[in-house]
């Protein structure tokens, strides 16, 4: 057991736990943030990625002891901001969403590509989304989507 | 207001928001007080006995829950029911479900789990196809046989295994209620079946089990049958214990124990005459694995569409399920036609190439057309458009062109098409005789609840029926509400399975939907409405003889590939689509459908790889198990034709698994195409390909 401090959607938290621990049970566990899923456990999935200092990263194959003195952002957090509102409104509009059960992992992809590059183009769309996996829509519709939201957020990136 | 335009103009999903910000909630993200965890203990032999089983000191507060804990019967209860709840001694595959270890601390669990002892008395496994243990045999017209002295023209095809790699692995919570009700809450597609399934593995009365149905993070059929499984288990410890427990697979565990797609082994042949297929022979085996489960339907699926999307007079049909000792496969979106698709679609590719024909001008002769006799001598009722189909999908895909231009290139560019259908609702009388599918309308002030136990999995029916019912009412959306199925509130509208949820369950809702409307003034009823069969339908499944279906879903897909000269791994650059659905509920929600059916196609025909080495499937996670991702899929261009059904709602005919039908054959054709050699098996790997580059035939 350890103190660890760090900060979770805007705010410091510090608490005593084993440094061992996944970040995703630590989220889902300890604070009930279970907008990050567990697809795979061995971060080929995507569905359980958070922004960790604004980088994309799989909280599943994210140790404790790698978040200390960082700021994480899981889909919870990242709901409250405008760019929050573009993409979701994008993937609405495109029919990017079905199941549901990846979509925080393609939001937070989203927004990790959109963050470095605003206008990016469908080959590197499909590269900021290759890490999450998606099996109903066949990604055409959450391309576009990514398209709809770089389009539409101009200036927030 | 919106509903003065077409029904097909598409709204927003209902459920977009909350799915979105991550609020909406699957069964692992549900909490208990004083919740338990369940880990399954399994077997780690292929065939044999159980000679003894030695637990470790169980600690206070931990349980094992096994076969002797079964007040009712130890099968669950599906179509054909041989599979039990937990086995008492007899392995018949590996990681067979022995008991479960129960308790508060999934660390301590695993540790208990790696202690128990187990011997077995191990018996020589078969994985070889010579258990048959379901034969069915049918003919139309003269048969095959009397052909025989014509010019026969034989190819045989294989299709591999498939999981569903739905991104949620199967999961359930368990409790008991204060009446002694056993609840169980799940991601199924199928309340009632879990239902029905736990109240005999229990031994109870119908109203001592309720099921609720869970967000579902994807099903795609491995949540049709399997999960009354793993409810049966998790019941059988809630009754012992009376606590909630809580039990979701990893992935390791999903994809290792959990149902696939029957692999298939299909044998065709065509009696030629003047250039022309006089009569088809088709003979198809599937690998049931270790229990029968729904093989048999599976089965039944690809024997109906052993003549694809073409008429041919003289047919003679026959196929087995094997049993082997191997993880028992199931349900999987398109359910058997996947498998007779792809086979059908090569074999008429081969055939023509065979007697130098052009092989879409010889597809096109032989499609079938309204009236026209099915494989089993039902009729083609309503109109067919695939010759409009075609006609458009060539146009927007510049398909003969690019066709001529790579078939005399060594470019290794191809570009394939594929013809199907997709039966619509459950094969032959399944729908009057055993679903007899029940919807409930409540009406209520002005609000109107929709009760049905269709199952919303991500294919949004939560929005096309809340759409349906406003639409007809022509009342805001807003005012109709439908819950996740609970069965203490839902009748049985059947499972969320077979392209029926729109065109069958949809149908009813509609004509109580009617009847809600001419009663408006009324402040609070309830309007219930059973399926009724059209009279004209009828269907002898003994003789496979009649209509399979009332209504069938049309399609064409082009898919235009690149393989690389040096590597042989396929690129996939573009795909164009054209179904006939009957008419889109809504039409941003079908086109989602047309693009993930035609992903799970694609990725069945060149990319994803599952096999088993001595019962083991070898594929135990997405990192080996490859399925698509952003970088393999391509832009997809969809168009739909109207071409209504008159029993479904506004003329809706069946979506779902339409689209993955074409995938395969029109990914395989297309790799044909670009190396100029017959493919005779999916997946078409870089392996395969290098295998056929080396002595192929042309």
């Amino acid at each position: 057991m350890a103190k660890i401090s760090f900060v979770l959607n805007g705010k410091t938290v510090e608490f005593e736990s084993d440094l061992n621990r996944r970040l995703l049970d630590v989220l889902r566990d300890d604070f009930n943030l279970t907008g990050p899923k567990e697809g795979c456990g061995e971060g080929e999935c995507g569905a359980c990625a958070v922004l960790m200092n604004h980088e994309i990263v799989n909280s599943c194959c994210t140790p404790l002891a790698n978040v200390i003195g960082k700021s994480i952002t899981t889909i919870e957090g990242f709901a409250s901001t405008k760019r929050y509102v573009v993409i979701k409104d994008a993937f609405a509009k495109t029919g990017g969403v079905q199941c549901g059960f990846c979509t925080p992992g393609m939001i937070i992809a989203t927004e990790s590509l959109l963050n470095k590059n605003p206008h990016p183009t469908e080959y590197e769309i499909k590269i900021g989304l290759s890490g999450n996996l998606c099996r109903c829509t066949g990604y055409n519709l959450i391309v576009e989507a990514v398209k709809e939201a770089a389009k539409n957020g101009e200036g927030l990136w | 207001m919106i509903f003065l335009k077409d029904i097909s103009t598409p709204i927003n999903k209902v459920d977009n928001d909350e799915k979105m910000s991550g609020k909406a909630k699957y069964v692992a993200d549900i909490k208990m007080e004083g919740m338990l965890y369940a880990f399954t203990v399994r077997s780690s032999i292929v065939k044999g006995r159980i000679v003894s089983i030695t637990y470790p000191k169980i600690p206070d507060g931990y349980f094992v829950v096994d076969h002797r804990d079964i007040l009712g019967k130890n099968i669950v209860k599906v179509i054909y029911e041989d599979m039990p709840v937990f086995t008492k001694n007899e392995i018949t595959y590996l990681y067979e479900p022995i008991s479960l270890l129960v308790g508060p601390d999934k660390e301590v669990l695993s540790t208990l789990v790696n202690q128990i002892e187990i011997i077995y008395e191990e018996e020589e496994p078969v994985f070889d196809w010579v258990d048959s243990v379901i034969h069915y045999h049918f003919e139309k017209g003269k048969g095959f046989e009397v052909f025989s002295d014509k010019e026969i023209i034989e190819y045989t095809y294989e299709t591999s295994y498939q999981e569903q790699a739905y991104i949620e692995p199967q999961g359930f919570i368990g409790y008991p209620e204060k009446d002694g009700k056993v609840t169980l809450v799940g991601s199924i597609q199928c309340p009632y079946y879990v239902k029905n399934a736990v109240i005999q593995a229990l031994g109870v009365r119908d109203d001592q089990v309720r099921v609720i149905q869970a967000m579902v993070g994807g099903a795609f059929g491995g949540k049709e049958e399997f999960p009354s499984l793993l409810a049966c288990q998790l019941a059988v410890a809630v009754q012992k214990i009376k606590k909630p427990i809580k039990i979701i697979y990893e992935r390791e565990e999903d994809m290792l124990v959990t149902t696939k797609r029957h692999p298939s082994r299909i044998t065709l042949k065509a009696a030629i005459e003047n250039k022309k297929i006089i009569a088809l022979s088709a003979n198809a085996g599937i690998d049931a694995g270790a229990n029968i489960g729904l093989s048999g339907v599976v089965l039944a699926r690809a024997l109906l569409a052993s003549t694809g999307a073409y008429t041919i007079d003289n047919i003679a049909v026959s196929g087995d399920v094997f049993k082997t000792n191997t993880v028992p496969n199931g349900a999987f979106r398109g359910f058997g036609a996947p498998q007779m698709f792809f086979a059908i679609e090569m074999f008429i590719e081969h055939v023509a190439k065979k007697i130098g024909v052009d092989s879409l001008d010889f597809r096109r002769s032989i499609l079938a057309k309204q009236n026209d006799l099915t494989s089993t001598k039902g009729i083609f009722r309503d109109p067919i458009l695939m010759p409009e189909m075609i006609d458009k999908a060539l146009e927007v895909s510049d398909y003969l062109r690019k066709k001529d231009e790579y078939s005399k290139s060594k470019d290794f560019k191809g570009i394939g098409l594929s013809l199907f259908f997709h039966g619509c609702g459950f094969t032959g009388s399944g729908e009057k005789n055993v679903i007899k599918a029940k919807v409930r309308l409540k009406k209520e002030l002005d609000q109107v609840y929709i009760l049905i136990a269709a199952v919303d999995m991500g294919q949004g029916v939560k929005t096309s029926f809340r759409k349906l019912v406003a639409h007809i009412l022509d009342i805001d959306i807003e005012q109709v509400i439908f819950n996740n199925p609970d069965t203490d509130f839902v009748p049985d509208s059947g499972p969320t399975v077979a392209s029926r949820t729109m065109m069958i369950v949809g149908g009813i809702v509609a004509r109580a939907a009617k009847e809600v409307k001419e009663r408006w003034n009324e402040a609070s009823f309830v309007v219930e409405k059973q399926y009724e069969q059209p009279e004209y339908i009828e269907y002898d499944e003994a003789t496979f003889t009649g209509d399979a279906y009332p209504a069938y879903s049309w399609g064409v897909n082009i898919v235009e590939v690149e393989v690389d000269k040096l590597s042989y791994q396929v690129h996939i650059k573009k795909s164009w689509s054209v179904y006939d659905v009957g008419k889109a509920i809504d039409e941003r929600i079908v086109i989602g459908q047309a693009d993930g059916g035609l992903a799970q196609g694609l990725g069945y025909g060149y990319l994803e790889v599952m096999n088993h080495k001595n019962g083991k499937i070898l594929q135990k996670n997405m990192t080996d198990y490859i399925i698509p991702t952003a970088m393999d899929m391509c832009p997809m261009e969809t168009y739909l034709f109207d071409n209504p059904y008159a029993y479904g709602p506004y003329g809706a005919k069946g979506v779902g698994e339409l689209s993955l039908i074409g995938g395969a054959p029109a990914v395989a054709k297309a790799i044909e195409n670009a190396i100029n050699k017959n493919v005779y098996k999916i997946p078409v790997t870089p392996e395969y390909i290098m295998e056929l580059m080396n002595d192929g035939e042309n």
